[in-house]
């Protein structure tokens, strides 16, 4: 099925101009799962999907169900001061989980600071995911044992890591492909313009995967564009989809779609998940300072995990023993999660200078060791750092 | 030992890194069948192929970002900025990715990424051809920050560099690109002066003399030019920026009891500020005089037309040298 924002089942796009699509006739978005969790056909997409069963079906569910879990229980956990801040995904569960699970286990991925979901997924230690919030580390996990990237806080810059990632993948004769995540905030940004050109250009095996939440903190959409995001891809000359990014399946199918063009030589791929951030930017964002309730609701009746919901209830495959199931499963990663964030130790004062270079550096060293001396003088580095926050 | 000019022995110095190792690349604008503006990567992409030597589109954040995740891959890139003045697109790739990827990632995601800038003044080039950022670099944590003053330094800092398992930023003296000197290219790197260390170019006891990259050609010529008023200069080329080798400039200073620094680069904040500060910290009882910095002035590089009165010059530095000996000088009698 193809529709445009208004026919998504809800009125959005009518009723407020701030997130309603942009000028231009530009591309349709593809949708496989309606809001009322009907499976709609789409002859150019399904074929991507032939191999997802029911019980694939149902355990990209339980994805969903757990990360939208993950996302709550970690908000609860900045609520009481054991996070310092937390970027809560609520809604784009579906995309995350959609985009992650069409990957390959040799495929790099390139998350910004809010594919929380994705890293779940993609298997990174639940405390590690949480450790860069919990200002024990700058970066969480080693990217080489799950192969993708820690996060990046800086917009978009991480488009062009994933580019030159992707053109090693060339030069290595390769056939895996990188993704790189980023939002409709990024698509501004110099650096992602200059990844696509090079991307383009070099023809490499990436796939750009731009969730579009429709606001950058406070910002909305139509200030970062006139017009549909997607059209970016398409003016540097990459093939681009717009898909409906709270349909698990369509943005399956169309991550499919990109991976496989990348495998073949065929260059990189745009994909514009269309989406909305339920939640505030981060914890430190009040979304109703600038954003009209309204709108919340017209995107709640579009939730990602409700219309998956449906379909399976129409399978007739929601049954009480497997929404158990996934209720169990749910509760155990959160109480996973809640101690591993509160056993997590804090990091040792000297730690501070670890790791800014692999080699010896003189002006380094001599900083150490003289602040080595000076914690000393209180017979316990512990104790110094605590004398120090009592000052 | 041949003779070859500095850019002919960094072209040679990088030949030899992508010789050695597969995964070296060099990425830049006009690299390739050009060679670069300055001709410095000459002839290696005809020899190794448009997948090892890069011609990039125009867009310098584009060229280290790349990099950034080229090393991600296992690679060691080597970057070229075309001129001083054009890598300020790339700032926040250089700042806030390469130099803290490894801190970020703890130690788990090597950046050997070198960035190649040539830099400095004299070649009567308009604006934004001739600066000197090099202190914004050195003060940034994670990056190395180094710049040879010799053909043979050239060759083998490259080497050097490009090897380093850490972020290198490489400036390249532009104004001595033309000049000859003796290279040993069979010189094994890993056996030669280490990048971070610096090096006594002259032999002195009356005063030290601090330059680095273009200035310590005009540093040596200013020490000869001393001697025979019967002042003796010590000069040292820094040759790391940063790490400064301190070890080095302390030992002088302890012999001489005088300092003077000479930079391209305007005074305030600058490099200058860094080696006076310390070294006074390091041994202040064993100097004679407060240290004195011989520098570019704190303007936008300026025109050509008037660009010598910018740079230091054998005169100037000279200056400094009266003013660090307590000698009359154009700054005698003046207060503050």
């Amino acid at each position: 099925m193809v529709t445009d924002d208004a026919g998504q089942g809800g009125t959005a796009a009518g009723r407020n101009n701030n997130t309603g699509h942009q000028g231009g006739a530009g591309h349709s978005m593809v949708q496989l799962i309606t809001p009322a969790g009907e499976r709609v056909s789409h002859p150019e997409y399904d074929p991507w999907l032939k191999d997802v069963s029911d019980e694939q079906l149902c355990s990209l569910y339980e994805d969903l169900v757990v990360i939208r879990r993950i996302d709550k229980e970690a908000t609860a956990l900045q609520r009481q001061g054991e996070l310092g801040l937390w970027p809560p995904l609520l809604g784009q569960e579906a995309s995350q989980v959609g985009s992650v699970r069409a990957l390959r286990e040799d495929d790099f991925i390139f998350p910004s600071y809010r594919e929380n979901g994705v890293a779940y997924c993609r298997g990174v230690d639940l405390a590690d995911i949480l450790r860069v919030w919990r200002g024990a580390a700058s970066g969480g996990w080693d990217p080489y044992t799950v192969n993708m990237a820690i996060p990046q806080i800086v917009i978009g810059a991480q488009t062009l890591h994933a580019t030159g990632y992707a053109m090693g993948i060339q030069n290595d004769g390769a056939d895996s492909a990188a993704i790189v995540y980023f939002g409709d905030g990024a698509t501004s940004e110099g650096d992602v313009n200059e990844a696509m050109v090079f991307a383009a250009s070099f023809q490499v095996p990436l796939v750009f995967f731009c969730q579009n939440n429709h606001w950058a903190i406070s910002e909305p959409v139509r200030v970062q564009s006139h017009t549909q995001l997607v059209d970016r891809g398409t003016g540097f000359g990459i093939p681009s989809m717009r898909v409906d990014g709270n349909d698990v399946l369509a943005v399956m199918a169309a991550t499919r779609v990109a991976l496989d063009r990348a495998r073949r030589g065929g260059g990189p791929t745009f994909i514009e998940a269309v989406t909305y951030r339920m939640g505030p930017h981060t914890t430190a964002d009040d979304p109703t300072r600038y954003r009209d309730a309204n709108e919340l609701e017209d995107w709640a009746a579009k939730d990602p995990i409700g219309r998956v919901h449906a379909l399976l209830d129409r399978k007739g495959l929601f049954t009480e023993e497997f929404e158990t199931g996934v209720r169990t499963k749910a509760d155990a990663v959160a109480r996973e999660l809640r101690a591993g964030c509160i056993g997590m130790p804090d990091p040792e004062p000297l730690d501070v200078f670890k790791h800014v270079y692999s080699t010896p550096n003189s002006w380094l060293d001599r900083q150490q060791d003289h602040y080595s001396r000076y914690l000393a003088t209180f017979g316990d580095p512990e104790a110094a750092t605590q004398e120090e926050g009592a000052r | 030992m041949t003779q070859m000019t500095f850019a002919r022995a960094i072209n040679s110095g990088l030949r030899r890194s992508l010789d050695n190792d597969p995964k070296v690349v060099l990425l830049g604008e006009d690299i390739g069948a050009l060679g670069g503006v300055f001709r410095v990567t000459d002839g290696l992409q005809k020899d190794f192929g448009k997948h090892r030597v890069v011609d990039t589109p125009l867009a310098e954040s584009g060229i280290v970002g790349t990099a950034v995740g080229l090393a991600y891959r296992g690679y060691r890139p080597v970057v070229e900025i075309q001129f001083d003045g054009f890598v300020y697109p790339a700032f926040d790739q250089i700042v806030s990715q390469v130099a803290k990827m490894h801190y970020r990632s703890r130690g788990t995601v090597k950046m050997p990424i070198t960035i190649r800038i040539p830099f400095g003044g004299g070649i009567g080039s308009p604006e934004h051809h001739s600066e000197s950022p090099e202190a914004y670099f050195a003060h940034t944590a994670g990056l190395r920050v180094v710049t040879p003053a010799s053909p043979q330094d050239a060759h083998t800092m490259i080497q050097q560099a490009i090897s380093c398992d850490d972020p290198v930023v490489f400036f390249e003296p532009k104004r001595r690109y033309h000049d000859k000197g003796e290279v040993d290219e069979s010189l094994d790197p890993n056996s030669a002066p280490p990048m971070g260390q610096a090096r006594v170019v002259t032999d002195g006891s009356d005063v030290t003399l601090v330059a680095y990259g273009p200035l310590v050609k005009t540093a040596r010529d200013a020490a000869t030019a001393a001697a025979d008023e019967g002042v003796s200069v010590e000069v040292i080329d820094l040759r790391s920026l940063a790490p400064v080798d301190f070890a080095t400039v302390e030992a002088s200073v302890r012999k001489t009891g005088r300092l003077v620094i000479t930079h391209e680069a305007g005074q305030s904040g600058g490099l200058g500020a860094e080696v006076a500060a310390s070294i006074t910290e390091r041994c202040f009882y064993h100097l004679e005089a407060a240290p004195v910095r011989v520098t570019g002035f704190d303007v936008p590089y300026p025109y050509s037309k008037v660009e010598m009165h910018h740079l230091p010059n054998l005169d100037r530095i000279l200056d400094g040298v009266d003013r660090a000996l307590g000698r009359p000088n154009s700054l005698s009698g003046l207060e503050g």
